[in-house]
């Protein structure tokens, strides 16, 4: 049977930080029999949802992503017009530009009218995040992939705030997901819950107020450590460098704190499909999470 | 008298407006531009260049190859009756009638010093040298400014997400003229940018070439330092002569090269 192939935008920092997010999220992806195809030219999503009423240039660089797969869905290069996206921070700025403009036919125009050689936006793509077509595809096909469960692992899933706010983009129930608890379920972990799954991580606070995000993780970590989690999963990129790299600063203050790694759910999905240990990609990860895997006999 | 010119006045010779002493009844179509505000009525088969010159200006500044090459001469204009402000080489475009222009002669932008040897080869360098690049909103407007047709914008994204070699192919035809970076409205030195990740695409991405290190292994050793001497202390007129009798490779004939 032939791939099924959806359109994929990756971001900048799934080229970057977060190589390792792009390859074991591909990899996974490729073992789910789905073909990922990256536009031939694309640019920023724009990082972060302008909410001002006439800023209206922000949400040019989203727009003309957009355009892209437009075009590629033109070319019969692809199958679907709904884009896969992995990093949540692109899903909420994407997903948002487009329910802007999909309701606001004025502001589109203004859009239109800034491109140059691009054909206008017709309007025709959904943004779905990844997550999203997993759960489509269904948890119970997911576990028929699985080849090595990761009994006895306790896995802390984090949701942060892109995947779930405004709730008309999030993709479960903003004050109660359990879509990555499902996904640990079907990896035959165990889902973790606790309450500060979906509290923010400080976001960008990280490059001026480095110890106000060292004091959100220390919290977020211990509260998911006090539940016996071993490790922490997330699909933000940003929330895997505050709650990884900040520990370092954590320690400083905390000296009793106990390191835990924290990892793309693509990676844990690499290790249950027993994919290549290329496609793992821990040499990103700040805090190694081979010990921990090792002491579960799950590498 | 037959005096030999001394540098400046060659230059000065050469720079020479092309129009000068063009008779006004030769001519049979005319239009007016205005330069810096100012009316002229010039040759309508004029570039802008050799329409300012035609209306008295002379370059000391903003001139240099006269042909699409360099980067020296880029203008600003606004065709009559249009709202867009376009740009191009003064060189390259033909005068319109009712257009307003001026020249922009040098592009304030700073660029920093590096060692290319101890800089890392990684997307962080770019944003330790041009923070800037970061504030790009993808509005497209330093691609629509640029006389090569060069997709700006793509390099800049491109090197955003760490592509080098996206970014030192899609710029390779950069003239450095500075109208993207005039235009940019996040204030990013676009020409800047590419040329640092053009020469950390070489440096770090590029073999190195096997004859060259065996050149410079063997200039160092001292291989040529003999016949070097020997050609320092010759006279001019015996190096002339060594000159005109070198040993060269002959021509290839067209048949055979085209047979290749």
């Amino acid at each position: 049977m032939s791939r099924k192939k959806f359109p994929f935008y990756p971001g900048c920092t799934l080229k970057t930080k977060a190589e390792n997010f792009e390859r074991s999220g591909l990899a996974v992806t490729r073992a789910l029999n789905l073909e990922l195809i990256e536009p031939e030219r694309w640019n920023c999503c724009g990082t972060v949802f302008s909410l001002t009423d006439d800023d209206l240039i922000h949400h040019v660089a989203p727009i003309r992503d957009l355009i892209r797969i437009e075009e590629m869905n033109k070319n019969g290069i692809v199958d679907e017009s709904r884009v896969v996206v992995f990093c949540s921070m692109c899903y909420n700025t994407l997903k948002r530009a487009n329910l802007r403009v999909k309701e606001n036919d004025e502001d589109l125009e203004k859009i239109n009218n800034l491109m140059y050689r691009e054909d206008d936006y017709k309007k025709s793509i959904e943004v779905i995040h990844l997550m999203q077509l997993l759960q489509e595809i269904g948890f119970d096909k997911i576990k028929e992939k699985v080849k090595k469960p990761l009994t006895n692992l306790n896995v802390a899933p984090y949701y942060g705030c892109m995947l779930l706010r405004p709730k008309e983009v999030g993709i479960d129930d903003p004050e109660d997901p359990v879509i990555q608890d499902e996904l640990i379920m079907a990896m035959g972990a165990n889902p973790i819950d606790y309450p500060y799954k979906k509290v923010c991580c400080g976001s960008y606070q990280t490059v001026h107020e480095k110890e106000a995000v060292a004091g959100l993780t220390y919290d977020i970590l211990t509260n998911a450590q006090n539940e016996g989690a071993d490790v922490v999963i997330t699909s933000c990129p940003l929330c895997a460098f505050n709650l990884d790299n900040r520990q370092k600063e954590v320690k400083k203050t905390h000296p009793e704190f106990r390191e835990m790694p924290i990892l793309y759910f693509t990676q844990l999905m690499a290790i249950a499909f027993d994919l290549d240990e290329k496609t793992y990609g821990f040499d990103l990860n700040y805090i190694d999470p081979k010990p921990i895997l090792k002491s579960k006999n799950l590498l | 008298m037959n005096k030999e010119l001394t540098i400046m006045e060659r230059i000065a010779e050469a720079s020479k407006s092309i129009t000068t002493g063009v008779d006004e009844k030769d001519v049979k179509h005319w239009v007016t531009i205005h330069i810096m505000g100012r009316g002229y009525k010039v040759p309508a088969d004029l570039t802008i260049l050799t329409a300012i010159e035609y209306a008295g200006y002379k370059f000391i500044k903003g001139c240099g190859c006269r042909q699409g090459f360099c980067g020296a001469c880029s203008t600003v204009y606004r065709s009559k009756g249009e709202y867009k402000l376009k740009t191009g080489m003064a060189c390259q475009t033909r005068v319109e009638d009712g257009m307003y222009l001026v020249q922009i002669p040098f592009t304030p932008a700073e660029k920093p010093p590096y060692d290319i040897n101890k800089e890392e080869y990684d997307v962080s360098t770019i944003f330790k040298f041009y923070p800037e690049v970061a504030r790009c909103v993808s509005c497209n407007t330093c691609t629509k400014a640029c006389p090569q047709d060069l997709e700006v914008m793509d390099y800049i994204q491109a090197i955003i997400r760490g592509d080098f070699e996206l970014t030192a192919n899609e710029s390779f035809d950069c003239i450095q003229c500075g109208l993207c970076a005039i235009r940019c409205p996040s204030e990013i030195v676009q020409y800047n940018v590419a040329q640092l990740a053009r020469r950390m695409y070489g440096r770090y991405n590029s073999p190195e070439p096997k004859n060259l290190i065996d050149r410079l292994k063997e200039i160092k050793e001292g291989k040529f330092n003999k016949e070097m001497e020997k050609i320092t202390s010759l006279s001019r007129k015996e190096l002339e002569k060594l000159y005109a009798e070198r040993e060269r490779e002959a021509d290839e004939p067209i048949e055979s090269a085209e047979a290749d």
